[in-house]
């Protein structure tokens, strides 16, 4: 389980790692990184201001 | 880099800055860490601040004020305008920051009165020893490093991970936060006040702000409550605003981002740990505003850690006097700011027209915004009925 970040379109702003509950996420200077923990529970896709993110079940 | 310093603080946005200088005039030995090579940059913000406010920490200067402005215009959904927050002598009564250099001199600020920063390190984790947080594990230019503190300050902004690995949860719920787009237009005419544009028409849950940064440019932007967004995109609404509402201007920068709109949460400090500023949630849920708050925090924050030095002791039972200092102040207002947050958003355009009506015939131009929501009240008792609590 995990989610795809548009890297072409991601504004690099953390709002998905703020959101994420299990902590799944970082924002290493300009790219968003996804570890084994992310449930694809879809919260952080929701609030992307641009639709970067994509879950992958 | 010294294998150990009274205070590391993590985050070189306003509120980091202002910890770590604060902490360093008082002679404590101070590690300021900014994971981006760049302070400042990207910006993930509107920039706008009340000038008063905004003198408490710094003496404004011309190399990071874009541009002053009057006061503030709300404009209600069938476009009836209401002026607010002018200052009594008539100056300008705020600005709107230039923060790529703003946040910089906050820094350099630190850097003189003494405090180390380093750019381009990212904090990865936390030291403990006894269950108490001891430093941090950073990660510079690729090399992992142990950098031993007294005390962590996290104040690493919306995206904070210091507070989850001390044991705090701070993991926003969309509800809590307002995802939002804004870009900056030129070939504009900015007029002089901080727009507020309300309601649905606009925006679920937020607003859409166009603050000047000179005579033809401005921030022009717009927020979405997380949990009112659903597959709409707060950058697809900002570009049909801009078709609708200001079809001239030209885009010459584009900023995203995400303000914690939730009101206090439940822990700000543990043994060896404070948060700080957006990290500490502590922006505000109507407006949104964070720079002023994160200041004062770190403000707070410092003033703590001077003590805890004094003292030699590091854990919850002194760090708790942030914890209480920040929740008497800025915490109080947070709340109320929440209450009506709560209760705007039960409002139909309709209801906004209806309250903007209300004021016609009252000269709101120097009032903040506590008074306005007092005479709101008295005279739409039943549409604000919720609100009455603010009052006693
Ligand atoms: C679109 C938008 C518009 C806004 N408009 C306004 C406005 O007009 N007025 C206003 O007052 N507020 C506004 N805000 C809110 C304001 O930007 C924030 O409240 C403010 O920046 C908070 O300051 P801070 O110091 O807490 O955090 P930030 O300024 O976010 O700084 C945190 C810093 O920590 C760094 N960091 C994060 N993690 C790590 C790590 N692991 N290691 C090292 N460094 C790290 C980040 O890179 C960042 O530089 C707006 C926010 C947004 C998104
Ligand atoms: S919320 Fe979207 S734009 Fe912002 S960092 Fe995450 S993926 Fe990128
Ligand atoms: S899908 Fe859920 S768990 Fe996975 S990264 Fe996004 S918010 Fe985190």
């Amino acid at each position: 389980m995990s989610v795809n970040v548009n890297r072409y379109k991601c504004g690099y702003c953390g709002a998905c790692v703020g959101v994420c509950p299990v902590g799944a996420l970082e924002l290493v200077e300009t790219w968003i990184e996804v570890d084994n923990t992310c449930t694809s529970c879809g919260v952080c896709a929701k609030i992307c201001p641009v639709g970067a993110l994509m879950v992958i079940k | 880099m010294k294998q150990k310093y009274d205070v590391v603080v993590v985050g070189a946005g306003p509120g980091g800055s202002i910890t770590a200088k604060t902490c360093a005039e008082a002679g404590l030995d101070v590690l300021l860490i900014e994971k981006r090579q760049e302070i400042g940059d990207p910006v993930r913000c509107a920039e706008g601040v009340a000038k008063d406010a905004l003198i408490r920490h710094i003496q404004p200067d011309k190399r990071w004020i874009a541009a002053e402005v009057n006061g503030s215009k709300i404009i209600a959904p069938d476009g009836t305008e209401i002026k607010m927050s002018e200052e009594a002598s008539g100056g300008k009564a705020g600005y709107t920051l230039e923060r790529k250099i703003f946040d910089r001199v906050l820094a350099q600020q630190a850097a003189m009165a003494g405090a180390e920063v380093m750019v381009k390190t990212r904090a990865t984790g936390l030291l403990r020893n006894n269950g108490c947080i001891t430093g941090i594990n950073a990660m510079y230019m690729g090399e992992t490093h142990e950098i031993k503190a007294d005390i962590v300050i996290g104040a690493d902004g919306v995206e904070s991970k210091v507070g989850r690995w001390g044991g705090i949860d701070t993991s926003l719920k969309p509800i809590d936060i307002d995802t939002c787009a804004q870009f900056l237009v030129s070939n504009i005419e900015a007029g002089e006040y901080s727009k507020f544009f309300l309601g649905e028409k606009y925006t679920p849950g937020g607003y859409v702000w166009i603050f000047p940064k000179g005579p033809h440019t401005a921030n022009v932007g717009l927020g979405i409550l997380g949990s009112k967004c659903g597959n709409i995109r707060p950058i697809t609404l900002l570009e049909n605003f801009m078709k609708n509402h200001l079809p001239e201007g030209k885009i010459i920068e584009m900023v995203v981002g995400g303000v914690p709109v939730g009101g206090p949460i439940k822990q700000t400090v543990a043994d060896g740990l404070i948060l700080v500023g957006d990290a500490a949630r502590q922006s505000d849920p109507l407006t949104g505003g964070g720079i002023i708050n994160a200041m004062d925090a770190g403000k707070i924050a410092a003033e703590v850690c001077i003590k805890a030095k004094e003292k030699g002791d590091y854990s919850v039972r002194t760090l708790n006097e942030y914890e209480n200092r920040w929740r008497a102040t800025i915490g109080k207002e947070l709340n109320k700011s929440l209450k009506v947050k709560n209760l705007l958003l039960k409002l139909s355009d309709e209801q906004l027209n209806q309250l903007a009506h209300s004021l016609s015939e009252i000269d709101t131009s120097k009032m903040e915004l506590p008074k306005m929501i007092m005479i709101l009240f008295k005279r739409n008792p039943k549409l604000l009925w919720e609100l009455r609590t603010l009052f006693i």
